[in-house]
C-alpha cells in the first residue's frame, strides 16, 4: 500500500498564537508515509495540540509548508481548508466525539454532510455505516439510538466509524483511548488498526502513554520534531 | 439532516427552550390580542351608529356633535328650533328624520326623548336594528324604554317606575310625573343600552311647570291636564336623517349648514366617527406599541438563553469543526435554531390567541358589546408572525457572532 510520496509532510513550520507571544511551536520536518501508523508521544504543553490544528487547517502557520495528500493547506483559503479537513482527515478525540441529541447514524454520517468528495466515496452511506458498525461490533440496532444512551467504550468505537467513513487517507486521533481501561483500550485499538490497515489509512495517534508503542510502524516524541519556544513576558 | 439535528439539538434542551418558546407565544398572543382588540374597537366604535346620512345639530364642531347625539358625552351648546326642525324634515332629499331630545337624567343615565320611529330607523353593527328583550315601545306619555345596562345596573324590569331627573347630575326630579318602564332593549354594545329614551312629547310633558331650568315655585299641573295639553315641542336637541339617495347628502348636508334662519350644523357620521376616532385611537396605538415591546423582550430573553448556552455547547460546535464544517454553518445553526424557536412561539401564540377568543368572545361581548369575529387570521397577522420570526433570526446574531469567534478561535479543539 506504501508509496514514495508522504500523505503528510510538514517543512520548516513556524505558527506562533495571535497575542500569545510567549508561546511558539516549530516544526523543521516531520513526515508520515501513506498507510504508515505512527504514534506521537508528547507530554500535555508540549505543542501536540497546536501540531494537530496545523496538521487539520484551523490554524495556517506563519511560515513553512503543511502538505496533505498533494495539497500544500497554505494555498487554501479558510473555509477551502475546513472542506479539505472534511474530505481527507478522519478524526477522533479524546472522549465527547459525538452530538449527544444526534442519533448513532447522524453522527457517523456526519463529516460527509460536509465533505462532498467523501459523501461520493462512501457510495451508499446508511449501508456502508451499517457496515463499519457491525465489523466495530457495534449492534446495527444502535444505528437509530441516541448517542447519549451509548456506554464510552461504544462511543470510541462510533467515533470510529465517523472517522473511517468515506475512507479518508489519514486519521488522526488525539489520545482516544484515555477515557478507556486497560481492557477496553487494547479492544478498541484491534479494531481501529484492523479498519485503518483495511481502508489504507494512514493513522496519527497522539498519546502520552509510552506502552501503546507496540501497535505501531513508527513512535515519534514531540521533543525530537517539534522546538517550544517560550519567551519569559 | 441539518434541519434535523437542530431539532433534536433543541429538543435536547426542551426544558430551557420550551420556557423560551412559552415566552414567545405569550408575547405574540398579547400583541396579536391587543391588535385583535384594537380593531374590534375600531369596528365596533365606527358601528355605533349605521344607517343614517347625517346628524344635525346647532352649529359647533362636528366631534362635539357626535359625541353629544350619539355617544351622549357633553352637551349641547344650543337647540334646533321646532321650526327649523319641521322645515328640513320638508326638504326633498329627506326620506326619514328623527328628533333627539337630550338634558335630562335618571341616576347616571341620560333620558333621551325621540319619535317611535328612532327604534325602526336607528342602525348599529352594519345594519343590525335594536330588538326587545322584555315589553314593548312605548305606548303611553309616559312609557319609558331602557337600555341593557339601565337594566342590569339599577335592577329593572318591565312595569318599574322611574322617576326622571332635570339636568344631569341634578337633585331637582320630575316628580309630579313618574314613568313605568314599558321595554328593556337588548344590548347592542352602543350608548343606546345606556339610555332611557321616552317619547318627544313626555320630554315635554315633564318641563311644563318649569321655566327657564327651575320649577316654577307652588305650581303642579295635573297629569290628566297634561295629557290633554298640546305637547308639540318648541325646541330639539339633534336629529338623525336618512336620504332619499346617497348622492342627495352632500346638497342637503350644504343646504342645512347654509341655512339662514338659523346656525345649524350637518355632519356625515362616519366622517365624525373617524375624526373622533384619531383622538381616541392614539391611546390604542399606544397599547399596540408596549405588546410589540413585550415581543421584543421575550426574543431578547431567547438571545440570552442562547448566549448562556455557547460555552456548555463548545464542544458541540468543535465536533462540527472537526468533521468540516466552516464557522459560518456554526453561525447558520444557531441563526436556524433561533428561528425554530421563534417560529413554535409564534404559532403557539397564535393557537392561544384563538383559544382565548373561543373561550372570551362571548363574554366580551355581553359584558363590552365588543364583538371580535373569529376568522382566518388575516394577511397582517401572517406578516407579525413572519416578523416575530424574522427578529428571532435577527436578535440570533449576537449570540451567533460571538459563536463564531468562539468556534474560530477553538477550531476542533476546546481549549480551556
Amino acid at each position: 500500500m506504501r508509496t514514495t510520496a508522504p500523505i503528510l509532510d510538514l517543512t520548516n513550520v513556524r505558527f506562533r498564537w495571535p497575542g500569545q507571544a510567549s508561546f511558539g511551536l516549530s516544526v523543521p520536518s516531520f513526515q508520515i508515509a501513506r498507510g504508515e501508523t505512527v504514534l506521537l508521544l508528547g507530554e500535555s504543553g508540549s505543542g501536540k495540540s497546536t501540531l494537530l490544528s496545523l496538521i487539520c487547517g484551523t490554524i495556517r502557520p506563519d511560515t513553512g509548508t503543511v502538505v496533505v495528500g498533494e495539497t500544500d493547506l497554505s494555498n487554501l483559503t479558510a473555509s477551502g481548508r475546513d472542506r479539505f479537513r472534511g474530505d481527507h482527515i478522519g478524526v477522533i478525540f479524546q472522549q465527547f466525539n459525538l452530538l449527544p441529541f444526534g442519533t448513532v447514524a447522524d453522527n457517523i454520517l456526519l463529516p460527509l454532510r460536509f465533505a462532498p468528495k467523501r459523501r461520493a466515496r462512501a457510495k451508499d452511506p446508511l449501508k456502508t455505516a451499517a457496515e463499519l458498525c457491525s465489523t466495530l461490533r457495534l449492534p446495527a440496532s444502535l444505528l437509530s439510538a441516541k448517542a447519549a444512551t451509548l456506554s464510552v467504550g461504544q462511543q470510541q468505537r462510533v467515533a470510529v466509524a465517523r472517522a473511517l467513513i468515506g475512507q479518508p487517507p489519514i486519521v488522526i486521533a488525539d489520545e482516544p483511548t484515555s477515557s478507556l481501561d486497560a481492557d477496553s483500550q487494547a479492544a478498541f485499538l484491534d479494531l481501529l488498526f484492523k479498519q485503518v490497515t483495511k481502508n489504507g489509512s494512514s493513522l496519527l495517534m497522539v498519546s502520552h502513554d509510552h506502552r501503546l508503542g507496540d501497535w505501531f510502524d513508527r513512535v515519534v516524541r514531540m521533543d525530537d520534531i517539534a522546538t517550544i519556544e517560550r519567551h519569559a513576558s | 439532516m441539518i434541519l434535523r439535528l437542530a431539532i433534536a439539538s433543541l429538543l435536547a434542551r426542551a426544558l430551557t427552550v420550551g420556557m423560551t418558546v412559552l415566552a414567545i407565544a405569550l408575547s405574540v398572543a398579547l400583541f396579536l390580542g391587543v391588535e385583535k382588540v384594537r380593531t374590534g374597537a375600531k369596528a365596533s366604535f365606527a358601528n355605533t351608529i349605521s344607517g343614517t346620512d347625517l346628524i344635525v345639530g346647532a352649529r359647533s364642531g362636528s366631534v362635539q356633535l357626535l359625541l353629544y347625539s350619539v355617544f351622549r358625552i357633553g352637551n349641547a351648546t344650543n337647540n334646533i328650533t321646532w321650526d327649523s326642525y319641521q322645515d328640513i324634515a320638508a326638504q326633498p332629499q329627506v326620506d326619514w328624520i328623527v328628533p333627539i331630545s337630550l338634558g335630562d337624567s335618571h341616576r347616571q343615565f341620560r333620558v333621551m326623548g325621540t319619535s317611535p320611529e328612532f327604534f325602526a330607523r336607528y342602525k348599529y353593527r352594519q345594519g343590525r336594528s335594536l330588538a326587545m328583550t322584555d315589553g314593548v315601545v312605548m305606548a303611553d306619555l309616559f312609557d319609558a324604554v331602557i337600555g341593557a345596562d339601565v337594566a342590569t345596573t339599577l335592577g329593572y324590569s318591565v312595569g318599574d317606575p322611574i322617576v326622571v331627573a332635570h339636568g344631569l347630575a341634578s337633585f331637582t326630579e320630575h316628580k309630579d310625573q313618574p314613568f313605568r318602564i314599558s321595554g328593556i332593549l337588548e344590548k347592542t354594545g352602543t350608548p343606546v343600552d345606556r339610555t332611557v329614551i321616552v317619547s318627544l312629547e313626555a320630554i315635554e310633558a315633564i318641563h311644563v311647570d318649569w321655566q327657564s331650568g327651575a320649577q316654577i315655585p307652588g305650581q303642579s299641573t295635573p297629569v290628566d291636564v297634561i295629557r290633554q295639553m298640546d305637547l308639540e315641542p318648541k325646541a330639539v336637541t339633534a336629529a338623525l336623517i336618512g336620504v332619499k339617495s346617497p348622492l342627495q347628502t352632500f346638497a342637503l348636508q350644504r343646504a342645512i349648514n347654509e341655512y339662514p334662519e338659523e346656525p345649524l350644523l350637518a355632519v356625515l357620521p362616519g366622517v365624525a366617527l373617524q375624526e373622533l376616532w384619531a383622538i381616541v385611537g392614539v391611546a390604542e396605538t399606544a397599547l399596540l406599541g408596549v405588546s410589540a415591546m413585550v415581543v421584543v423582550t421575550a426574543l431578547i430573553g431567547m438571545m440570552a438563553t442562547i448566549f448562556s448556552s455557547l460555552n456548555e455547547r463548545r464542544r458541540e460546535m468543535a465536533i462540527f469543526r472537526a468533521m468540516g464544517a466552516r464557522p459560518l454553518i456554526i453561525v447558520g445553526l444557531l441563526v436556524l435554531e433561533a428561528m425554530l424557536t421563534a417560529a413554535i412561539g409564534a404559532v403557539l401564540g397564535l393557537s392561544l390567541l384563538y383559544l382565548a377568543l373561543f373561550i372570551a368572545q362571548p363574554i366580551v361581548d355581553s359584558a363590552f358589546g365588543l364583538w371580535l369575529p373569529i376568522e382566518a387570521p388575516s394577511l397582517r397577522k401572517l406578516w407579525v408572525l413572519v416578523g416575530v420570526i424574522a427578529a428571532g433570526a435577527i436578535v440570533s446574531f449576537v449570540p451567533a457572532l460571538r459563536a463564531y469567534r468562539i468556534s474560530l478561535a477553538d477550531g476542533m479543539l476546546v481549549r480551556t
